[in-house]
């Protein structure tokens, strides 16, 4: 096994798109790294790159200490869990699953030893002689697993594994795949447009928009102190709120467009006079009486989960653009029309330079 | 879900089909049915009288030694012109599966072939071998070879397979190229990460996936290589020399027309119909049942 290094990698497709504009990132032995991002940010050419499936234009990728930007995907030694599973049709699973060992001339009875291995783990069993076309979707799912860890390689790259699944089995399998990594100790790259699939499984998250990417780091550090705007507003279900105003003269706090009281959260001394953002999530707004509120919205829709409700509204008096939506307990009953006080909690509160969109710290 | 249209009276649907069954009742079943009674009369070369032989003429028939080698010859025949058109097909449209630029270009070129009508494309193969004209001939002779199928059976053999299966490349080439882009690129990318080389993987996954397309592309080509080529044979060699190339829809033609033996044609007709009969019954119970995945 052995850790995976990104220096300056840049891709540039033949026919002019710019999928990626640099990234430089180390992922060490054994660590599940999840890229998220939303459709077309370039996820797939990223992990494609390292699988050697797409050429690299600048920059260098190494497995181990190698640099393998020259390599065929036969001499890199990772395995991939493709979106679509790309099982072998015309294969039963046992051969589905050997096939790799075989082409890498394992012994017949090694073959036969890991694949019934991994047949055990996967619960597969009675499933060897059949072809792909006779399993359901959750199967398919797990003879595609089965073929990555029989080969025992440096690295997993998964390439949203898991989205043609129903809901239920989806959070079944992922909890599957992250007791297997960590079983094997298998150092993965797993691609994911779903947050809650790159929260739950990630050691460590990379969020990318367009090509860059935007934050590094643990998911608790990403919820935490998102570094971006746009990082802010992708990671945390429902979004982040995003209100616009204006730093408070005396630099205690801020007032926001469409409420009535300064919002009393000093912003950090970096923040220049002027416009900023407040993001608030919500999570860290709470329903309090008149008199010790920050915020007043009028209540426009409300949805109600069970354990809690999510209540949609706007500001007071703001105009366009000043949405806020509030978790509250799903006990409380609240109705449109309504208009509810909210406190906020004053640690949960991030400032960012509307211009840049880059956190103020 | 199937669906099905119910008529509440029997005319509408027998006037809807009557244009396909009276099409194959007179272009089909009534010169099918003459061949057959044809085949148990004896006739004689002036087609004054004729006589009800029953099975003599398929007697004499698989008795004649010259039946049997234009039998064996047809069979060399077409086993080389599916296999030369087959392999030539697959490699190209292997290589055109690659090609990014250009690509309509490519395949439209190489479609053109097919349009050709197969004497025009056996004249055209007839020149270029011509010994004494023909551009290949003389290369050939710079390379130390003789080419010449006016006297040599072999070359003359040559000849006409290079003729039938240029023509049915094109064919081959589109049905293949088709089938090789219904191929999902996941499935062969998948497999080069299990560390299978372009060679390996075309054999081991491009290949089984492609086989229902090229167990009917070879039932077709032997049905080609049957029946189609008359026209080629009859441009280029006319069956000889020493009728080395008279292949059987070649004998047809010449025992019956030229040789007027009608009875004795027509017999070698049914057999011929027989073989495309066990061709196509073959090649629908085995696509259907075993070739799919
Ligand atoms: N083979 C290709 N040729 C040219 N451009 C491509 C190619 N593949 C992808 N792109 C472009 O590169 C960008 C990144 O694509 P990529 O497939 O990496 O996105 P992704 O993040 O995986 O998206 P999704 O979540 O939809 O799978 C997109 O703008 C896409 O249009
Ligand atoms: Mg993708």
């Amino acid at each position: 096994m052995a850790g995976l290094e990104f220096v300056g990698v840049r891709k540039t497709y033949p026919n002019g798109v710019k999928a990626i504009h640099g990234i430089d990132m180390a992922v060490s032995d054994g660590e599940f790294v999840v890229i998220v991002g939303p459709s077309g940010c370039g996820k797939s050419t990223l992990l494609r790159m390292v699988a050697g499936l797409e050429t690299v234009t600048e920059g260098e990728i190494r497995i181990g200490e190698n640099r393998v930007n020259e390599l065929e995907p036969a001499d890199r030694n990772i395995a991939m869990v493709f979106q679509n599973y790309a099982l072998y049709p015309h294969m039963s699973v046992f051969d589905n699953m050997a096939y790799g060992l075989r082409n890498r001339r394992t012994p017949r009875d090694e073959i036969a030893r890991r694949v019934a291995e991994a047949a055990g783990t996967l619960q597969l069993e009675g499933l060897l002689d059949r072809r792909p076309g006779q399993l359901s979707g959750g199967q398919r799912q797990r003879v595609a697993m089965g073929r990555a860890i029989v080969r025992e390689p440096e690295a997993f790259l998964f390439d949203e594994p898991l989205s043609n699944l129903d809901a239920k089995l989806r959070v079944q399998m992922r909890l599957e795949i992250k007791r297997l990594q960590r079983a094997l100790g298998t150092t993965s790259l797993y691609v994911t447009h779903d947050q809650v699939e790159a929260m739950t499984l990630a050691d460590r998250l990379i969020v990318m928009n367009a090509g860059v990417a935007e934050q590094i780091g643990t998911p608790l550090e990403i919820y935490d102190a998102p570094a971006t705007l746009f990082v802010a507003g992708f990671i945390g279900s429902p979004a982040m709120n995003f209100l616009s105003g204006t730093v408070a003269d005396d630099g205690a706090g801020a007032n926001l467009d469409g409420a009535e009281r300064t919002l009393l959260v000093a912003p950090p001394a970096s923040a220049r006079r002027g416009r900023i953002t407040v993001g608030i999530r919500p999570e860290h707004l709470e329903p309090v009486s008149r008199e010790t509120a920050a915020l007043e919205v009028v209540v426009e829709l409300v949805e109600a989960l069970g354990a809690d409700s999510l209540v949609h509204g706007q500001l007071a008096d703001g105009g366009e653009g000043a949405a806020v939506t509030v978790r509250v307990d799903g006990a409380r009953r609240v109705a449109a029309g309504e208009v509810l006080s909210l406190a906020v909690a004053p640690n949960h509160v991030h400032f960012f330079d509307p211009d840049d969109g880059k956190r103020l710290a | 879900m199937e669906k099905r249209v119910v008529f509440s009276k029997l005319g509408l649907p027998i006037l809807l089909v009557a244009p396909q069954i009276v099409i194959t009742l007179v272009f089909f079943i009534w010169p099918a049915s003459q061949a057959l009674y044809q085949s148990l009369l004896l006739e004689d070369a002036f087609g004054l009288k004729s006589q009800f032989v029953w099975l003599d003429n398929f007697i004499a028939l698989f008795s004649d030694p010259h039946y049997l080698n234009s039998f064996a010859r047809t069979v060399v025949f077409s086993a080389a012109t599916a296999g030369l058109s087959l392999g030539v097909a697959l490699f190209l449209a292997a290589m055109a599966d690659r090609v990014l630029k250009g690509a309509t270009a490519y395949r439209t070129l190489i479609v053109w072939p097919y349009a050709v009508a197969p004497a025009v494309a056996g004249v055209l193969w007839f020149f270029m071998f011509n010994p004494s004209i023909g551009i290949l001939a003389y290369l050939l002779k710079g390379l130390g070879y003789d080419w010449n199928h006016y006297l040599d059976g072999t070359d003359a053999m040559m000849l006409v397979i290079l003729a039938a299966s240029w023509k049915q490349v094109s064919y081959n080439f589109l049905f293949f190229l088709a089938g090789l882009q219904a191929i999902p690129r996941s499935l062969v990318e998948a497999a080069a990460i299990d560390g299978a080389r372009p060679f390996k993987r075309f054999w081991t996954i491009v290949f089984p996936l492609l086989s229902p397309t090229a167990f009917f592309l070879l039932v077709v080509n032997i049905v080609y290589a049957f029946f189609d080529t008359f026209g080629i044979v009859h441009a280029t060699t006319s069956g000889g020399p020493a009728q080395s190339t008279t292949i059987l829809v070649y004998k047809v033609f010449n025992d019956g027309f030229i040789g007027l033996d009608l009875g004795g044609s027509a017999a070698q007709s049914v057999v011929l119909m027989a073989v495309v009969i066990t061709l196509t019954v073959f090649q629908f119970r085995y696509i259907e049942r075993k070739v799919a995945y």
